[in-house]
């Protein structure tokens, strides 16, 4: 039964190519890219524009400034008075906000589809014409130092994060977190947050996602009427970031902290990234981590750690492949109640070492694609998705093309794929492995 | 047909009266099972909603926790399949099924493809109604709640909620965490987990929503095949708690740069004629978005929080009004005394002509941009049916929210705010601030 079963889902995906009807793409003249995302089964429409440009573009010693001129976004332009533009928004029952990662900085409103030129006419507008007064930046540094607060300080596993990703990356700034280093953002000023606005907010620079119930002649029109205009930064080349050198020790920490409950073991790899094009070793990567840990009842770690020994009440496995540069595959163990991490962790390198002398299960593997297929179906019920999807993969050097591609390349995967992929992927020398523990109960680390 | 249920919305925003053009259908199954189901055929699959009523507060004194953990094993095997099958069959299916229990109902949430309808149908039903509770699954599920109760214990934001429900709703289950202590959970046995089963789900109070590609004859036979045989009546739901919440400071000692603070009051219930009053003057002093009194006194023109906010939370059994933020140390009890203030000044001045027009714009624009897409029109289906709301509550809403004048705005704010009195609980070590218990 379950192979008639996955055949029909094959067929029905397959009569379906992913999306390529519903997305338009164009370019101004000046450069502005955009996408336009067809949903016209609610009057709804999400406007976003993402910039090419995010924390991991930063100078050294102004961490944290993409983040601070995303919250200073907010203050003004000659035509829009601080927090205009949100309260205009919501004057019309919209919602906006933005968000910041190391590949991008993006702002979003979502409003009934009639309101599309007025958020149009705002975004467009400070993209070019952003004031900020004195006053202004000084108060928001003080939300942004209390969103660090909040996100990092107050949370010990988002501070063992931060320290992991600081030991993985040597070199490229991706080992800089995205809120800043505390010690620098106290430091940022209004002239640190203009020269960054100033370098990377224009329009040969940006890419505009329109998505929803619109029509692509329509939205390339306002986009004409309100981008267009917009004069571009000439010398905006693509960028270029300090690249790691080869991995060639093993990497180890340890962190304690009073307010932890539960230890965790987390190790991290070096790996490479979805590029245009060429985007078939992250899509065994992205199989690889489904078949080691995306489902604790049918993984291998979840199978082996949760069910035979009984040695962790979690386990899994993670990668996502959607970066600029190469980026981190990671598996983690959660241990039991008993169970010490040093324990949990060779527990963990024997199941990867069973893995890698028995192969792929074939069944998963085949259920696994199933999901990948009915997720095709899934996806185009949740629009405001299908633009994040966009908008991250534009940023991070792919194509639209890319996109469409990613469900076929995803099949196109087969176990040897894979095994070769976790073969030269799973070598502790090129690993950083972290260790969550409660204060007062430390081990040492081996 | 989501849009057919704008054409509604529409007109009444645009032309007034609204001649409800609804396109949920009630469908009655043969064995007098009940749904709402709006077809939508562009996507082969459909959501699939199901709550019944009572949740966490059927549980037995003794044995806190045993319908969350009940909740989390119903997909931990069924039927001849146990955990590790089960998960296969479903993945195979590529349907999604997911379980959770709060205070007043245990959800089930499903999709599935129209390809595999019958046998996801058939694979969810074994979950409802065959379920094993394996002595291995319990245990292996037991651990996980265990780890997340002992996490919960350190960390500030739970520790916040806990201390205020504790204040809030005296020896009522609303009191305690719907996941139950370390003590509680590792006494429950498998018997316990029939028992909260058939306690919790049966047919007494159970209510449906479906939304996506499925005719209302097949939802119907659905309903009779997935529910038909589970209990007729189940476990008696408690009486209303007591709210003994008073005003004033408590402040738990958590060492932490920021301190958490969750302050609220009595609340208003769903069906009290001010409850739209209610929501609107709560929309303006700490609602959704950027624009509320305390995101302005608090974030904008202080710098003292990343966000603020509050919300209206009418319960089946309590009423709260209640919002949270946190603020460093040496900034919190400024915080404090910020959105005391505030609270004060709105409950004996009410509110501008200005903020409530902008806030029923608000309120009335952002209603139709929830309806966007099977699942989440699903779920605001289920939760009308929950809250006892007739189906052409959807198209006469927004003229509830229109209705709300100035003089409502007074009367509701002077009734409910009793002069502006807050209980503020704060988790961390605030700098300044003078606890009363």
């Amino acid at each position: 039964m379950a192979s008639i079963l996955r055949w029909a889902i094959l067929a029905l995906a397959l009569a379906r190519p992913a999306l390529a009807d519903d997305v338009s793409t164009f370019q101004l003249p000046n450069g502005l890219d955009v996408v336009v995302i067809e949903d016209h089964r609610a009057p709804v429409v999400v406007q976003m524009v993402w910039y090419r440009a995010g924390a991991a573009d930063e100078r050294r010693g102004v961490s944290g400034v993409a983040h601070f001129l995303e919250h200073l976004m907010f203050k003004g332009t000659d035509t829009l008075a601080p927090g205009e533009l949100s309260r205009t928004v919501e004057a019309n029952g919209g919602s906006d906000n933005a968000f910041t990662s190391w590949d991008y900085t993006a702002y979003y409103q979502r409003v009934a589809a009639d309101r599309l030129e007025l958020v149009m006419r705002m975004e467009a507008d400070r993209m070019r014409n952003l004031l900020l007064s004195e006053d202004d930046w000084r108060t928001e540094r003080e939300v942004i130092i209390e969103e660090r607060n909040m996100r990092t300080d107050s949370d010990p596993s988002a501070i063992f994060g931060e320290q992991r990703r600081a030991a993985q990356y040597l070199n490229h700034p991706y080992g800089t977190p995205v809120i800043g280093w505390r010690h620098e953002m106290e430091a940022l000023t209004r002239q640190d947050a203009l020269e960054w606005y100033q370098r990377y907010y224009a329009p040969n620079n940006a890419i505009l996602i329109v998505a929803g119930d619109v029509m692509p002649e329509a939205v390339l029109a306002l986009a004409e009427k309100y981008y267009g205009p917009l004069a571009p930064t000439p010398g905006i080349t693509a960028r270029k970031r300090p690249s790691e050198p080869p991995q060639l020790a093993e990497r180890r920490l340890a962190f304690s902290d009073p307010r932890v409950s539960q230890p965790v073991v987390m190790r991290t790899y070096l790996v490479p990234e979805r590029d245009p094009d060429a985007q078939e070793k992250a899509a065994a990567l992205t199989m690889l981590a489904a078949l080691l840990g995306g489902n604790s009842q049918t993984s291998v770690l979840g199978r082996k750690l949760m069910f035979e020994t009984k040695q962790a009440i979690q386990a899994g496995a993670f990668y996502d492949g959607t970066s600029y540069d190469d980026t981190t595959f990671g598996i983690y163990v959660v241990p039991a109640e008993g169970v010490t991490l040093a324990t949990a962790e060779h527990a963990l390198d024997d199941a990867l070492a069973g893995f890698l002398a028995d192969g792929v299960d074939d069944a998963q593997f085949k259920r696994i694609k199933a999901q990948i297929h009915a997720d095709l179906i899934y996806s185009r019920d949740d629009t405001r998705g299908l633009a994040n999807e966009y908008g991250q993969a534009l940023t991070t050097g792919l194509t639209v093309a890319d996109v469409q591609d990613w469900p076929r390349v995803l099949d196109a995967v087969s176990a040897e794929d894979v095994m070769s992929a976790a073969r030269e992927l799973l070598d502790r020398r090129r690993s950083v492995t972290g260790w969550l523990m409660r204060a007062g109960q430390e081990e040492t680390m081996q | 047909m989501i849009r057919a249920i704008f054409a509604g919305i529409a007109a009444l925003l645009l032309a007034g009266p609204a001649l409800a053009e609804v396109s949920i259908q009630q469908v009655t199954s043969q064995r007098g099972l009940h749904a709402w189901l709006v077809e939508e055929h562009a996507l082969p699959f459909v959501a699939l909603e199901i709550r019944f009523r009572g949740g966490t507060s059927l549980d037995r004194p003794g044995k806190r926790g045993e319908t969350r953990l009940m909740a989390a094993l119903i997909e931990e095997g069924a039927g001849d399949l146990d955990a590790r099958a089960f998960a296969e069959t479903r993945e195979e299916l590529a349907a999604d099924f997911s379980f959770d229990a709060w205070d007043d109902a245990l959800s089930v949430s499903a999709r599935f493809l129209t390809e595999n309808r019958d046998a996801s149908v058939a694979l969810l039903k074994s979950a409802l109604t065959h379920p094993r509770f394996d002595q291995d699954a319990i245990d292996r599920v037991r651990a996980q709640v265990v780890s997340i109760i002992q996490s919960e214990e350190k960390d500030p934001n739970a520790i916040a909620g806990r201390t205020f429900d504790e204040r809030a709703f005296g020896d009522h289950p609303y009191a305690t965490s719907r996941n139950g202590t370390v003590e509680s959970v590792s006494a429950l046995t498998r018997d316990d987990m029939f028992d909260a089963q058939d306690r919790v789900m049966a047919r007494d109070r159970v209510y449906v929503s479906a939304v996506g590609d499925i005719t209302a004859a097949d939802l119907s036979k659905l309903l009779d095949d997935l529910l038909g045989e589970l209990p007729e009546i189940g476990g008696l739901i408690p009486p209303r708690a007591e709210f003994t919440l008073t005003p004033g400071v408590t402040v738990v000692d958590y060492a932490s740069p920021q301190s958490v603070v969750i302050f609220g009051q009595e609340g208003i219930k769903r069906d009290d004629p001010d409850f739209f009053a209610a929501y609107v003057l709560n929309q303006i002093i700490g609602g959704q978005g950027f624009a509320s009194r305390l995101m302005e006194e608090v974030r904008e023109k202080r710098g003292l929080t990343y966000g603020i906010g509050t919300y209206l939370a009418p319960m089946d059994l309590a009423e709260t009004w209640q919002g949270s933020f946190a603020s460093a140390n040496e900034k919190v009890a400024e915080a404090v005394a910020v959105v005391r203030a505030e609270w004060a000044r709105i409950a004996a001045e009410g509110a501008s002509d200005a903020e409530i027009a902008a806030a029923k714009t608000y309120l009335t624009g952002s209603y139709p941009l929830r309806f966007d897409g099977n699942g989440p029109i699903a779920t605001i289906l289920v939760g009308m049916q929950l809250d006892g709301l007739p189906v052409d509550y959807l198209v006469n809403r927004n003229s509830y929210v229109e209705a709300v004048t100035a003089e409502d705005i007074k009367r509701v704010a002077s009734r409910l705010m009793d002069g502006g009195k807050l209980r503020f609980v704060v988790v961390g070590q605030p700098k300044g601030l003078e606890p009363d218990d």
